[in-house]
């Protein structure tokens, strides 16, 4: 059954078509069950999608594959009948990139002339696409999961639509942890490949013989070890984007593999001597020198020039001091969603401290800090108690700035100005009760006014500071 | 000694992390002898109980089927070796485990068509 099913349809032409090479070429995943559920065939955008290829699925049951979280509440496949050929939902699923995707699913009965029940056929539809679209309105502020307000940033959000519509290699620069694997998701999704797959590859996580096998796949037999073929990422990424992360780590050998493939984009899986052509956006990431490394010889300068069309910097957090805020505001209520708590808002004293923070971590950091934050909080405030330690350490090693970065509400002047001449978080804060009493010209309410805290609070941090 | 949790869709490891019903622990000694199982029927699935379940219980290694990368890398800074997109039978991957014979991605399932059928592509 399954051979004539999926294999052949008989009568278009004279001669027999393939089924499985035309499903291959359409643009939404597909997927052919057997009447018990196992899979016959996945095209290739299928497979591009849930990470697993055609023959790795074979005979496996669809729910361990396709891992659909509508297998645990209600296969549509059981609703399907004679009456009710064809059901439509809408579900999501989490594939081999970790990634959890939304997709529409349509699900049919595949039935033979005497309307006998020979298996299932469900196309899927990403549709992050989509609700990308619904989003746009954001952009201001919010470029897919990019959030920023400063200039530098803001001028990376303005060139993004423009690169996303060529087709040219990317090239992204930065320090760790300041966002270039989101700016290549956002390249992609603005792009006209949206709808087909994003693949990520570390080349700095893998040892080289691996690597190749990982980037470029590999035939049955090729190694010990190699018991079944291989589609490797760039076969992964057919019609989509594959993005090269930490690419100064990629060895020069296969550095070499790389260029050839950007030259003429025609894959060789190891052990096969028979090409395979692929239409994908590359993109590559590093927050390494590649220019340094070109000049010591670790790099190809070839490669450089290949992957150098388009360049974006993505700036360090230090430097765009203005984004602190928005992003604390912003994964404070992402934390605190996750979590379940009621945290609403820092404390004027804790966010002073964050804001002039120089976070050599950049973003990542920031967002381990407020993820700290809300797990160690247990009112609806986070205070200065609930910061990390090690931030009041720093205090003392040059890592904060000397005034704090601008706030997005218009508050009185700054009462805390964080000098490196204080010797701890104690010392600064008795600074501080001082200022702001000189300031209220002794008026304890005044004082506790201008700090931003209530009189009680101020009242115990001046028995516990010794202040009379 | 290594601790080993697998998320469990009856004696398979669950499809998805996040929607596991079961989980499977084990304990296994230096010789490589499992010394303590046990299996938790957990109140609601959700990928979040799992993840305290795993810190609360000193839990070294992770096998599961798929897993957002919100979750893996939680673990993984959290120490906890996972092993992810694994398909099969749960027995047979601790056994794998155990020897050190486990990558992410294998399947372990055996099929039910015979796998020299496969259509061409």
């Amino acid at each position: 059954m399954s051979g004539s099913l999926v294999n052949e349809i008989v009568g278009i032409d004279s001669s027999r078509l393939s089924t499985s090479r035309v499903l291959d070429e359409v643009p939404i995943g597909i997927v052919i069950l057997d009447s018990k559920q196992n899979i016959l065939f996945v095209n290739r955008t299928l497979e591009s999608l849930i990470g697993f290829g055609c023959e790795e699925s074979y005979g496996i049951p669809c729910s361990y594959m396709l891992k659909c979280n509508h297998c645990f509440h209600g296969c549509p496949l059981k609703q399907l009948s004679l009456e009710n050929r064809s059901v439509t939902t809408e579900s999501n699923i989490i594939n081999r990139n970790r990634e959890k995707i939304p997709v529409r699913i349509t699900s049919s009965l595949l039935l033979d002339q005497d309307d006998e029940v020979l298996g299932f056929i469900e196309t899927f539809e990403d549709v992050r696409v989509l609700e990308s679209e619904c989003t746009k309105v954001e952009r201001v502020l919010k470029l897919d999961d990019m959030i920023g307000r400063s200039p530098q940033i803001q001028r990376v959000f303005q060139m993004l639509p423009v690169i996303a519509q060529t087709d040219s290699s990317v090239l992204i620069t930065g320090q760790t942890g300041t966002g270039k694997d989101l700016l290549a998701e956002a390249i992609h999704k603005a792009s006209v490949r949206a709808k087909g797959p994003f693949v990520k590859v570390n080349c700095g996580a893998l040892p080289e013989t691996l690597l190749e096998s990982e980037l470029f796949g590999h035939q049955k037999g090729a190694f010990t070890g190699a018991v079944e073929n291989r589609l490797g990422r760039f076969r992964l990424a057919h019609n989509g984007t594959l993005l090269l992360t930490e690419i100064g780590d990629l060895p020069l050998t296969l550095q070499v593999k790389l260029l050839s493939f950007l030259d003429d984009k025609v894959v060789y899986p190891l052990g096969s001597s028979k090409g395979v052509h692929v239409d994908v956006r590359v993109i590559a990431a590093t927050n390494r020198n590649l220019e340094e490394m070109v000049r010591q010889g670790r790099f190809r300068r070839d490669l450089l020039f290949r992957l150098n069309v388009i360049r974006l910097e993505l700036p360090p957090l230090c430097e765009r001091k203005e984004d602190i805020s928005t992003l604390l505001d912003h994964f404070l209520r992402i934390m605190s969603l996750r979590f379940k708590n009621r945290i609403k808002s820092f404390s004027p004293e804790a966010r002073d401290i964050l804001l002039s923070f120089r976070y050599p971590g950049n973003v990542r950091e920031l967002r381990n800090i407020v993820e700290y934050c809300v797990n160690v909080c247990e009112g609806d405030t986070i205070e200065v108690s609930h910061l990390p330690a090690y931030l009041m350490e720093k205090q003392d090693s040059g890592i904060f700035d000397s005034a704090p970065a601008s706030k997005d509400d218009d508050e009185s002047e700054p009462v805390a100005v964080f000098k490196l001449d204080y010797p701890n978080w104690r010392a600064a804060e008795k600074k501080m009760i001082f200022e702001a009493m000189i300031k209220a010209k002794g008026s304890r309410s005044k004082a506790a006014a201008i700090l931003g805290w209530g009189r009680s609070t101020l009242w115990r941090k001046m028995k516990r500071l010794g202040i009379e | 000694m290594i601790k080993i949790l697998v998320p469990l869709l009856g004696d398979d490891i669950a499809p998805r992390f996040d929607l596991a019903p079961e989980a499977y622990i084990a304990l296994v000694d230096d010789n490589q002898k499992i010394v303590e199982e046990r299996t938790i029927v957990l109140s609601e699935a959700s990928a979040e109980t799992l993840c305290r379940m795993i810190l609360d219980e000193r839990i070294t290694m992770v096998i599961c089927g798929g897993i957002e990368d919100e979750y893996y890398q939680y673990l993984v800074w959290k120490k906890v070796s996972v092993v992810d997109s694994v398909i099969g039978s749960s027995s047979k991957a601790i056994e794998l485990a155990i020897k050190g014979a486990l990558s992410p991605g294998s399947i372990l399932m055996e099929r039910s068509i015979p796998q020299k059928s496969a259509p061409s592509t």
